[in-house]
């Protein structure tokens, strides 16, 4: 029998989250733990193999220097390299800081600012080196974790759709919390995946897992906006844990500027 | 329903393309399969999925049932790693078929590209078995290479047969003879007697509206230009409606159509 | 499931707490009975076990990208209109296994899915959807192939049917002949009149309930004023037609001119609108999935780790997305307005090509179920014009 793919996990700016959802699929992990050797994965066990690894699967953004650095070299280590959540996708919450100054918030924050080095921007991964998939979520779904781990063993395409969330609102039968109580919900432009959990409860989609394929995040903020949602609460609806996912990014900036207020189609 | 089969033959074509031969598990499935010229098999793997293959062997030999595959999918690119005695799915065979009556008695012309010589294959072979019902049967063939043309060790026995081999290709090499240039080209030396021809085309969509460009210019009538058609094709039995296609279902009415009935839809972008 | 039309079913009369007694007949044949029901700020489908569980005192605003349930003391059990739920859920539901392969001894066992068999009875069934159900009965039951799990739903249902007296704005089916009457193809139709229902019988299932519950016949004043109401509201719907707004737009209270509508569709495929619309259009594809008739699907593998244990589930799909044209050489329908357009032209146009029938009903859930509002009847308009 050939030998079983080297798996590793590496952690750059993030709250771990997206990794304990690797430990968290527990009726899955010894089937996963029997099927790939874990050579690296810190969070599970401070044992590690050193690489070159199969599968490289990374949480987090680039928010330092050495991190920039470090970013390419587990690049050069990994055959496959998958990148994880929100901040490894799309630069996560952190990535906040893109539009502030982050030296002020440093001397307000540490008591030794000189002791804290660190880039201006929170970038995900792809932006510094090639990723081969991204799966997204603030945390990903465990299941579509396995999903993606069991496509590679099995050199299949993995089934992670790229539809919106309104699809599986849809499809659970859950009443539309956009149309039915005009909250400004992010479902129609966010990314399926999590199974429509928020609008379940009776809360709108705070964009979790990024933005759709061909999303449209300009027309439907027009839209809240021309029904009576307020600028700035669209603007912090679209900058959450994706903010820096370009379709938002561009959308929030729109709204900010009030160029997408009205009328969509007369927007830059 | 799908049926079990196994591999009992794999021929590496050309670079990226291979012919499997299959042979049904159960004999009765076996002794009961049809299929016509230019209809398709759903090839199924579990755990991969399916996908439309069409059939590139000989109607009339049923014992063998070949699928020309290009690697391209998920599901093809799994086929790549199967081996001579491994286990398929299949369900089929599915779709409309080239239009063989109405081509009998009259001068056919086969146009074609790349994997589409494939579907084609089956009317060639009818032809050469029954070849005095047609008039002139021409094969216009063309691919990027010489090395990519598929089926080369036939045209010898196609020529026997009085079938007309053109090929052409995009990029020659040291020993090419042939045409240099797209199908449509290989219409320039072609004289046609356009109220007995039929054209059977087979490609992607901007070849086969070049060879519709072609025939039409020689006067060939829209409602004796057969195209076959390429969408998404899941179910087969025109129930899941991705191979959706103006008016027609692909996977049923399809995939072979008349260019009369296409015409409004094949020049529009993202149709 | 409902036979063909006859003539001279049976009528019946039911006292406003009779309703319980409907209800309760149909569980004693077996039936798991399902109705309108508010949760969640609409009127959805559930089960229903009492009368008191049905939306008594509400009815529902419509618009554009906009639903809201309104308190109305003197509103019916059934003067609510269609909520986002449709019949489309119980004959074809939004996830179904359709076969199991397990590999065994290097050789896979396929079992397809087996039928189900629990008989369903919906009540508050509308006149769009019975028509939506006639056009998905064309699409599964009566092509050359049939879909088997629709099929084994569909012969188990009892449909208790009700002829609406109200409409939303969002209501066309007087453009599209489908309602506010519940034109045919139901067990029971429902007339609800202020001292009661009036019942009027559609199949032999509907005389044998009627007949073994021993209800007395309504009295012809009754039965006119049944006749008489929807009447009034077809009148009226058909009232709002051509009427542009002082504003002039076109009146919110919706219709489709259908007039010549497929050459029309098909023959402007590249018509400036389309371009507008897929500035507007979210591609989300809420329309699709609320639509009675939408009938596409996907199939998934749905596999263990080990890839030994696979089932094929099928999901609703949509046109709206980039997988549904999907092919290795790309995605045929790349821009969201060629996927509303194909959405648009079959749904009005090649429907009937393929169908001898429009896919639409008027039941109007595209428009209030779209998130930014977008309205078929008025695209329609601007591309007519």
């Amino acid at each position: 029998m050939a030998a079983k793919p080297k798996l590793a996990v590496f952690k750059f700016a993030s709250c771990d989250g997206c990794q304990l959802s690797l430990l968290d699929a527990e009726d899955e992990l010894l089937a996963v733990a029997g099927a790939v050797e874990i050579a690296y994965f810190l969070e599970a066990r401070t044992q590690t193999v050193d690489g070159p690894y199969d599968v490289g699967i990374v949480e987090g953004s680039v928010t330092t220097e050495h991190d920039r650095q470090r970013i390419r070299d587990v690049r050069r280590q990994c055959k496959y390299l998958v990148s994880i959540g929100a901040c490894a996708t799309a630069g996560g919450i952190q990535a906040l800081r893109n539009w502030a100054a982050v030296d002020e918030f440093i001397s307000h924050v540490y008591a030794r600012p000189d002791y804290i080095s660190t880039l201006a921007t929170s970038t995900p991964i792809a932006e510094h080196v090639t990723v081969d998939f991204e799966l997204r979520g603030c945390p990903i779904n465990k299941y579509q974790l396995v999903e993606l781990i069991a496509s590679l063993l099995k050199g299949r395409k993995p089934r992670v759709p790229e539809y919106s969330v309104c699809v599986e609102c849809k499809r659970r039968g859950t009443v539309c919390v956009a149309v039915a109580q005009g909250v400004a919900c992010l479902g129609p432009v966010t990314q399926a995946g999590c199974g429509a959990i928020c609008p379940s409860y009776n809360r709108e989609c705070f964009g979790c897992y990024g933005p759709k394929e061909q999303p449209n995040p300009t027309s439907l903020a027009a839209h809240y906006a021309e029904a009576g949602s307020d600028k700035m609460h669209l603007v912090r609806l679209l900058r959450n844990f994706n903010a820096h996912a370009p379709a938002f990014r561009d959308a929030s900036d729109l709204v900010e500027s009030g160029a997408a207020s009205g009328d969509a189609t007369e927007a830059p | 329903m799908t049926h079990r089969a196994r591999i009992t033959r794999i021929k590496a074509e050309v670079s990226g393309i291979w012919t499997y031969d299959l042979a049904f598990e159960d004999e009765a499935v076996a002794a009961s399969y049809r299929f016509a010229p230019g209809q398709f098999n759903m090839l199924y793997l579990p755990g991969f999925g399916e996908s439309a293959i069409s059939v590139s062997s000989d109607a009339e030999s049923a014992e063998t049932i070949s699928h020309t595959v290009r690697v391209a999918g998920n599901v093809t690119h799994a086929l790549a790693r199967k081996k001579v005695g491994d286990e398929v799915a299949l369900r089929g065979p599915f779709g409309s078929a080239w239009p063989i009556e109405q081509c009998r008695g009259q001068d056919v012309v086969i146009a074609c590209g790349g994997v589409g010589l494939a579907p084609l294959r089956p009317v060639i072979y009818h032809v050469i078995r029954h070849r005095g019902d047609f008039g002139r049967v021409i094969l216009l063939y063309g691919a990027r290479t010489p090395a990519d043309l598929l089926f080369t060790d036939e045209y010898a026995a196609w020529q026997d047969a009085d079938v007309e081999v053109c090929a052409t290709v995009d990029l020659g090499d040291e020993t090419w003879q042939g045409d240099i240039g797209v199908v449509p080209i290989l219409f320039y030396r072609l004289r046609l007697d356009a109220p007995r021809t039929r054209v059977l085309t087979c490609g992607p969509e901007v070849m086969m509206r070049f060879v519709i460009f072609e025939a039409r210019a020689r006067k060939v009538e829209k409602r004796h230009i057969y195209i076959s058609m390429e969408r998404n094709m899941n179910c087969a039995v025109g129930l899941c409606g991705h191979c959706q296609l103006g008016p027609a279902f692909v996977c049923k009415d399809g995939p072979v159509f008349t260019y009369e009935k296409m015409e409004p839809y094949l020049n529009l972008e993202d149709f | 499931m409902t036979e063909p039309e006859q003539a001279n079913h049976a009528h019946a009369f039911l006292l406003p707490d009779q309703l319980d007694a409907l209800i309760e007949r149909l569980r004693e044949q077996g039936y798991r009975t399902v109705g309108p029901r508010v949760v969640d700020g609409a009127i959805v489908y559930r089960d229903v076990e009492r009368a008191d569980e049905l939306p008594h005192g509400y009815i529902d605003t419509q618009d554009g990208g906009r639903y809201r349930l309104v308190r109305d003391e003197d509103a019916g059990a059934f003067d609510h209109v269609v909520g986002p739920d449709s019949l489309k859920r119980f004959v074809f539901p939004s996830c179904d296994t359709v076969l199991r392969a397990d590999l065994q001894d290097g050789s896979w066992t396929m079992t397809p899915a087996g039928l189900p068999d629990e008989p369903v009875a919906v009540i508050g069934v509308r006149g769009c959807d019975l028509q939506a159900l006639a056009v998905t009965d064309r699409v599964f039951l009566e092509g050359p192939y049939v879909d088997p799990l629709y099929e084994a739903r569909r012969r188990n249902m009892f449909l208790v049917a009700v002829n609406c007296r109200r409409a939303a704005a969002t209501c066309f089916c007087h453009s599209m002949n489908t309602g506010p009457a519940a034109g045919g193809g139901f067990d029971l139709a429902l007339s609800e009149l202020a001292d009661g229902f009036v019942v009027e019988s559609g199949s032999a299932a509907g005389d044998e309930l009627i007949a073994t519950a021993g209800w007395p016949a309504p009295d012809t004043a009754r039965l006119e004023q049944a006749r008489a109401q929807t009447a009034q509201l077809e009148a009226e719907m058909h009232a709002r037609d051509g009427v542009v707004r002082d504003d002039g737009a076109m009146s919110r209270q919706r219709s489709l001119d259908t007039e010549g509508i497929h050459d029309l569709l098909l023959g402007r495929l590249s018509h400036a609108r389309w371009e507008d619309i897929g500035d507007r259009c979210l591609a989300c594809s809420n329309c699709t999935m609320v639509c009675p008739t939408c009938f596409c699907s996907s199939v998934e593998e749905v596999s263990d780790l080990a890839g030994e244990h696979v089932t094929r589930e099928r999901s609703w799909a949509s046109c709206f997305t980039a997988e549904h044209s999907y092919m290795n050489s790309g995605t045929v329908r790349k821009s969201i307005a060629s996927r509303y357009r194909q959405w648009l032209t079959h749904k009005l146009a090649s429907w009937h090509d393929q169908f001898g029938m429009s896919g639409c009903t008027g039941c109007g859930r595209c428009i209030t179920w779209c998130p930014v509002g977008i309205d078929l009847t008025e695209e329609v308009a601007a591309i007519r014009d």
